[in-house]
């Protein structure tokens, strides 16, 4: 093997099967090549890193020697202070909380069932809007419009705003998948603008609704009295742009993959049409078998740290490949087999302690409704391309576009 | 017949008598279905009612949120299980391996699990227990009782002991917007489980929840009026409460006098079995064939001393039946020990306090994270220089790292730094337990020495 093993998780040549990598990942309990990121891939290893409080996921606490191939796509070109996804306890605690008040229990338990009828009225509108069956890509015409219009009505969005917040997102997730061939000077620029839109845009929605609060979540927030009081209009900016970006290309990854697993698995499909309420074990494999966020980069140890003999200095890279610990042989039987009726699914495809994915009851509604949906409306589906192409992004790992097929589309 | 083929025909066709038919009775048996156990299952409770569960009845049936006859515990599978309720188990004879119920019946047994649990001690004086007002919280019939009570919104409120149970039923009293006065022996609630610092926060949260906190008193006596209602209250300290509800929450007693004379090792510290579930009899002589498991059961643990623990903890509940369950229909070399790590959880004045390891053997206690005046923490517990227990209040999901400290005996103070560090947070202090001589509400984790076959405590009521 001539290639660096890291230098394989990120080459675009294993973007549509980095498991064999990751297998090999896991032979050793902390994977570091010279001047890289610490790199962790066994299941247990990464829930006990997932909950340690010596790491911190605060960029500030990265020593300027750490390098890390993935950091500069992280926040580039951001005005906005850093989210709660890139802050520690007292700060994160304190946003999250105020943040999941309007969201979700003890003071908001309904919000997102609440959501159920909603979004499966946009489910069903992006499905009835399928143009030619006989080639659908399926993200462009279902999995990438799908989250940002929940996201809009999450948020309160007013509908005619829609179609402009979502040129917005389009640009803002290209730039988190860059293109080779494109001009990055070209797409930082674009990028950089949409930010500035999207956030200017919100900025005075926001003030609307401090005047004019509505039921939405945007509402809430703008206009909280809860022990924590109000965020600043900059922390809500950060917080609805995370939401955004966050929601986004997660859900559309986790939907798409989705529809791969199950044309790959026919039977499941098969068992997922006759029986929508599979789609609740098939969303958790799922979420095991093909995490839409395949590793988490962004954490730091504030103290040399020893893992199995291996010390992780202070300040390093810290990297936890989620996607590798799901199929940990030490942790699941078989764990390459796709298999909706396993029983013990304790996952990290929505990652564990204080930044376990905020929005996950909603991901995992969204992704269940869609599946079950498309399973019973597409007669006889089938993948036109296997494996089909792949975005850059090793992180928010996903297709690209989904070319398929089928015979019809029931009512 | 050689060990396998008897365990075989166990397995097919053996009789397997499970007395308590609550959680631990009831995860125990679906553990016996599930390993494939095809003989018959006696399920024998006192309660009239399938297996429900507790902590929802100082919770939610409070509230009126639930009702407590919706607290049925959800089945995992279905047991083809003949069911004794309603009828308690009154005796054991060991030779010939029969229960004795309370109608006369005698069922016999190949293999015997006591999950008999344990009961809420009741007010020492029987003549005021009596009077109508006055409560304790154990069963379903307790908890709806106390509800449709508390639905008639009393004037005021007294719960009399602050450990966990006490404090929930005062937070969702408060949460009514009830008058709640809360009588405490001790300095603190909660300080028998959690020391008196953690418990210093305790406190504070009653009182900013509007709880009329009375601590360092005792209730000397309860007085009705004509009609044989409970009136007031008599404290120690000379003063008196006019109230309208008394709820007596002063811990467990162990649901073991009817193994008196049985010659298994059963006392009111519980019912001592080995790490593999099986009962001691009196002579310190581990049974084959009766295996305790549950709030009744004390058991040693290894990574605290092999002292034999009592844990009123529903996850050991569970846990410790699933083993207990599983060793029954086991050769002695399949046999798998009960290592559950202490972990219970408690939600009051909109606080969620978890907690994992053994706090009360602690002496001393750091605050790594967080902030005890934030409310918003969690709490080291420190015992011979290493760390031997954590609380969290409203910081959770941090406290499988410490469970692996406390797995892997790591020296206390924890010698690293941690997200979230305080100046308080530098210097452990004293953990503040009260004497353990000294009866109090009780802890939820007792140590109970080593002897397995302990039956000297007397517990002194101090009303």
């Amino acid at each position: 093997m001539t290639q660096s093993l890291l230098h394989q998780i990120l080459d675009y040549a294993n973007r549509a099967d980095p498991y064999p990598i990751y297998e090999e990942l896991r032979k050793t309990p902390v994977h570091h090549e010279e001047d890289g990121p610490y790199v962790v891939g066994t299941y247990y290893e990464i829930r006990s890193l997932l909950h340690d409080p010596r790491i911190s996921s605060d960029a500030r606490n990265l020593a300027s020697t750490a390098r890390d191939p993935l950091a500069e796509s992280a926040q580039e070109g951001s005005a906005l202070p850093p989210s709660f996804l890139r802050l520690d306890p007292p700060e994160h605690d304190r946003l999250r909380r105020m943040t999941n008040r309007p969201f979700g229990p003890p003071h908001s338990p309904h919000r997102v069932d609440g959501m159920r009828g909603e979004l499966r009225d946009i489910v069903a509108g992006l499905i009835d809007g399928i143009g030619d069956p006989g080639r659908i890509d399926l993200v462009e015409e279902f999995s990438y419009p799908f989250p940002v219009t929940v996201i809009c009505r999450l948020l309160g969005v007013p509908r005619e705003d829609e179609a402009r917040f979502h040129t917005w997102a389009d640009t803002i997730a290209a730039s988190l998948d860059p293109d080779p061939d494109a001009d990055p000077t070209e797409r930082g620029k674009e990028s950089h603008e949409a930010r500035m839109q999207l956030g200017m845009y919100l900025a005075g929605l926001i003030e609307e609704r401090r005047k004019k609060p509505g039921d939405d979540m945007l509402s809430e927030l703008a206009t909280a009295k809860g022990p924590d009081g109000a965020m600043t209009t900059m922390e809500l900016l950060s917080t609805a742009a995370l939401l955004l970006i966050a929601g986004h290309e997660t859900t559309v990854n986790l939907v798409t993959n989705g529809m791969l697993t199950l044309l790959r698995n026919p039977d499941v499909l098969q068992r997922l049409r006759a029986d929508p309420r599979l789609a609740v074990p098939v969303v958790e494999e799922l979420l095991r078998f093909e995490p839409p966020v395949q590793l988490v980069p962004q954490r730091t140890p504030l103290a040399d740290i020893e893992i199995h003999g291996v010390t992780i200095p202070k300040g390093a890279s810290l990297w936890l490949v989620l996607a590798s610990g799901n199929r940990d042989p030490q942790r699941f039987e078989n764990p390459d087999r796709f298999d909706p009726d396993r029983r013990d699914i304790q996952h990290l495809g929505l990652g564990s302690g204080i930044h376990s994915c905020f929005g996950a009851p909603l991901a995992r509604l969204e992704a269940q409704l869609a599946l079950a949906e498309l399973a019973r409306r597409l007669e006889n589906p089938r993948l036109l391309e296997d494996p089909p192409p792949y975005r850059q992004n090793a992180v928010l790992r996903g297709p690209r576009h989904l070319p398929i097929a089928c015979d019809g589309i029931r009512p | 017949m050689n060990g396998d083929a008897s365990l075989e025909q166990l397995r097919r066709e053996g009789r397997v008598v499970i007395v308590g038919a609550s959680l631990a009775g009831l995860r125990a048996a679906e553990t016996l279905r599930e390993k494939g156990f095809a003989g018959s299952l006696t399920m024998i409770g006192d309660e009239p009612y399938e297996p429900y569960d507790r902590p929802p009845l100082s919770k939610q049936v409070l509230l009126g949120m639930a009702g407590a006859d919706r607290t049925a515990l959800p089945r995992r599978r279905a047991l083809d299980a003949t069911w004794r309720l309603g009828v308690p188990a009154t005796g054991l004879d060991m030779a010939a391996g029969r229960v004795r119920l309370a109608d006369g019946d005698e069922v016999p047994y190949d293999r015997l699990l006591i999950a008999t649990g344990v009961r809420a001690r009741p007010w020492p004086h029987a003549a005021e227990a009596e009077l109508d007002g006055v409560f304790v919280l154990r069963t379903r019939d307790d908890g709806a009782a106390l509800a449709r009570r508390l639905a008639e919104r009393p004037k005021r409120v007294l719960v009399i002991g602050a450990g966990f149970t006490g404090s929930e039923i005062a937070s969702a009293c408060r949460e009514r917007g009830l008058a709640v006065t809360v009588a405490e022996r001790a300095a603190a609630p909660l300080v028998g489980a959690l020391g008196g610092v953690v418990g210093a926060v305790a406190a504070e949260l009653q009182r900013e929840h509007g709880v009329d906190l009375r601590c360092g008193v005792m209730v000397t006596a309860l007085e009705g009026d004509a009609t044989g209602r409970v009136r007031a209250a008599h404290l120690s300290d000379g003063s008196s409460v006019e109230t309208d509800v008394v709820i007596v929450s002063l811990g467990a007693t162990r649901n073991t006098e009817w193994l008196a004379g049985s010659g298994l090792g059963a006392g009111p510290r519980g019912i001592a079995c080995d790490a593999g579930c099986r009962a001691f009899d009196i002579r310190g002589i581990v049974t084959d064939d009766i295996y305790v498991a549950g709030d009744v059961a004390r058991s040693p643990h290894a990574l605290f001393g092999y002292q034999f623990l009592s844990l009123e903890h529903w996850g050991n509940a569970v846990s410790q039946a699933e083993t207990a369950a599983h060793n029954m229909l086991s050769a002695s070399s399949d046999r798998l020990p009960h290592l559950w790590m202490p972990a219970f959880w408690s939600s009051q004045f909109g606080v969620n306090i978890k907690s994992v390891g053994v706090p009360t053997l602690g002496t001393e206690i750091v605050v790594s994270q967080g902030s005890l005046a934030d409310r918003r923490f969690v709490g080291v517990y420190g015992y011979q220089g290493r760390v031997i227990g954590a609380v969290a209040f409203d910081h959770a999901r941090w406290l499988p790292f410490y469970q692996e400290l406390i797995e892997t005996t790591v020296p206390f103070p924890p010698p690293f730094p941690t997200v979230d560090r305080r100046p308080e947070g530098r210097r452990p202090v004293d953990a503040d337990f009260p004497d353990p001589s000294v009866p109090t509400h009780g802890p939820t984790v007792t140590l109970s020495g080593y002897s397995p076959a302990d039956r000297r405590m007397t517990f002194t009521p101090a009303h």
